[in-house]
């Protein structure tokens, strides 16, 4: 068990997403700062994809903007070990397959033991494929994230009863992206996952209000914001890690 | 070929989201129950020989086989099938089976319009919804396909992201399809994507290479000495070699776009200048950057200008039972022209790619052998862009 059980140890966790790059590696550190001064539980870091087919406009336009920016894996390895020398929040990396897999599976994944990457979600990677990495993963101490979807029905008690670090259940159909409702019985889900594993479950697309987060959290044991954090920084820039620190704080407070 | 999770050798796969699992799970189960089904394969055969139009011509080229001094040419026709090209194989089956599925809207990817087209076809036949995502870029390159497709009752939304080409819209289809499962069907248009898709696209299409195979055998008793097709995900390629995979006395040669050359970064010809990694579902060979970042690709063929290659085709590589090779756009133009002049066929550039393999390959062949291309399509959608690839601006 890696650090990521800490991030479910002050109440409903509250997980914030920041694409390393965005729009450049220097306000990634800010922001990440920011968000781990304002209570946040656990920091997804975003490795760009030039074709990050789960991700809605938003959160693509964050990968344009990194890679453009000329962010690279090497690069993003370089920055969190930078990061880990004050920043003791868990933290795990959101990429695609192939950027592990072309990088170097054993590579990849040993040097997230090295800067003490905690875990990794790849949502390309569905349960029948995760031997790819999963036997890497054990070796280095990293948690593989499984996802639980609003169509995983008969599939939850199977993802559940292997899962590591935590679960990330998707709140609704579709791509990550903000959204007014969301519809899913994530409760019926959480039952499922509960009577499966001890395994905290937290849930993330679609959330951007604290009123949102805290339903969520209600029913499970955390939220997590992508999109409504790229948009600050999309809309402030350099300026953006201020108001991801005032976002983060008001999200957690509303968890508390 | 396929065992257990759709894997060819190494590749294939399903890499794809959660959300999409149990749809896949559906969809090879709902396909192995019809394969079989007595009831779906007369339909099935129906509407291919009454309504496409098959069993497609296997024409000996006389003149191109005199004029080439080697090898006998015959071209497998599927320029003739409705719609112009192969896809219609792939889209009636595929139709057809999400029919029986109960599902009543198709979705579907398209680069130069041709799968779009086939796809927007079906769904007037059967009574469906259909929605064809089309990179921006194309839908100019390609505007009468686009009104084709319109023409026929389907919407087609232009997409933006990425290089607007056919891999965006390829990622585009499947973020759609994340979103609305219970009644949409996505129509692959390739032997390409998550597990079952490349084993039934490829199963609806080897109907190219078992008319071959009776066919040559009617008119020559016996098999060829080599197939050719174009590859960009593959489909009419596996289609024309999947009868003749276990002849190991047949050559099967894929002809990949490779643009302005392989040793220029203007090119798509995957197999020669990509490397294995994972994405649109399956593990392949990919063209893409150190870091696994995916390349924008170029070829002067919309239909083949995809950064990736279906995972059966990257196993035929693998164990050496099929070769490919590249094909620049000057050699494709070159023998699109070629074949228009020489036997009154105007190709589809996809499939002169295949042709300009035959001009340098079949001199070299013995009279007494015989070569296969197929045609996969048609070359009127092209004639505007290759003049004014020669310089000449037409009206289209």
């Amino acid at each position: 068990m890696s650090n990521i059980k800490k991030a479910f140890e002050n109440g409903k966790a509250f997980i914030p997403f920041i694409t390393c790059g965005d729009p450049d590696l220097e306000t990634t550190a800010l922001c990440v700062r920011a968000a781990a001064e304002n209570g946040a539980d656990l920091i997804e870091l975003g490795i760009p994809f030039s074709d990050p087919t789960a991700e809605g406009p938003v959160i693509q336009g964050a990968n344009i903007r990194a890679l453009k920016g000329g962010v690279t894996t090497d690069k993003i390895f370089d920055f969190v070990k930078e990061l880990r020398k004050d920043v003791k929040v868990p933290m795990v990396f959101m990429t695609y397959a192939n950027v592990v897999f072309s990088y170097g599976a054993e590579k990849f994944i040993s040097a997230c033991r090295d800067i003490e990457i905690d875990g990794l979600i790849l949502p390309d990677l569905p349960y029948e494929e995760k031997e790819e990495f999963l036997p890497l993963c054990h070796k280095y101490g990293v948690d593989l994230v499984s996802l639980i979807a609003p169509t995983s029905e008969n599939r939850i008690a199977m993802i559940a009863k292997e899962a590591e670090g935590f679960l990330y259940i998707v709140s609704s159909l579709g791509v990550t992206g903000t959204r007014s409702e969301i519809k899913t019985d994530i409760a019926s889900i959480v039952n499922v996952v509960r009577e499966n594993t001890n395994v905290p479950c937290a849930v993330g697309f679609g959330i951007s209000t604290p009123e949102q987060a805290k339903k969520m959290a209600d029913v499970s044991d955390g939220a997590i914001v992508g999109s409504a954090i790229i948009k600050l920084i999309e809309k402030y820039g350099k300026d953006a890690p201020k108001y991801v620190g005032e976002y983060v704080k008001s999200m957690k407070d509303a968890l508390r | 070929m396929t065992n257990k999770n759709g894997r060819f050798g190494v590749h294939g796969g399903q890499y794809i989201p959660e959300t999409l699992m149990n749809a896949v799970i559906e969809l090879e189960e709902a396909y192995n129950y019809y394969k079989n089904d007595r009831e779906f394969n007369r339909e099935l055969t129906e509407l291919f020989n009454n309504y496409a139009g098959r069993p497609s011509r296997l024409y000996f080229a006389e003149k191109m086989t005199a004029d080439l001094g080697g090898a006998k040419i015959y071209l497998k026709r599927e320029d003739l099938n409705h719609t112009g090209a192969h896809k219609i194989n792939n889209v009636l089956g595929q139709a057809l089976l999400a029919k029986k599925m109960g599902k009543t809207r198709l979705i579907a990817e398209t680069g130069a319009g041709q799968h779009g087209v086939a796809t927007a076809t079906a769904a007037a036949l059967m009574g469906m919804e259909c929605v064809v995502f089309m990179g921006e870029e194309d839908t100019v390159r390609q505007a009468l396909n686009v009104y084709k497709m319109r023409l026929l009752g389907a919407e087609v939304v232009p997409v933006k992201t990425g290089t607007a080409t056919l891999k965006d819209a390829v990622s585009e289809a499947m973020r759609e399809w994340t979103s609305r499962i219970s009644d949409t069907h996505y129509c692959l248009g390739s032997v390409m994507g998550p597990h079952p898709f490349p084993t039934i696209v490829r199963d609806f299409q080897a109907v190219i290479s078992k008319e071959i195979k009776e066919q040559l055998l009617e008119k020559e008793g016996r098999l060829p000495n080599a197939v050719v097709a174009c590859v960009g995900g593959g489909s009419n390629a596996i289609g024309s070699f999947y009868h003749f995979i276990n002849d190991n006395e047949v050559k099967l040669i894929g002809c990949e776009a490779a643009g302005r050359g392989i040793d220029t970064f203007e090119t798509a010809a995957t197999i020669n200048t990509g490397r294995i990694g994972i994405f649109h579902g399956m593990k392949s060979y990919f063209c893409q950057d150190q870091y696994g970042q995916i390349a924008p690709v170029y070829s002067i063929s919309a239909g083949l200008d995809y950064p990736g290659v279906g995972p059966e085709h990257a196993y035929l590589y693998d164990i050496g039972r099929a070769q490919y090779v590249p094909i620049t756009d000057e050699e494709a133009v070159n023998a699109f022209e070629y074949l228009s002049k020489t036997e009154g066929i105007i190709p589809a550039i996809e499939s002169a790619h295949a042709v300009a393999y035959a001009l340098k390959a079949a001199p070299e062949m013995g009279k007494d052998e015989i070569m296969v291309i197929t045609i996969s399509g048609r070359g009127d959608k092209d004639c505007a862009a290759i003049a004014r690839y020669r310089g000449e601006d037409i009206n289209e």
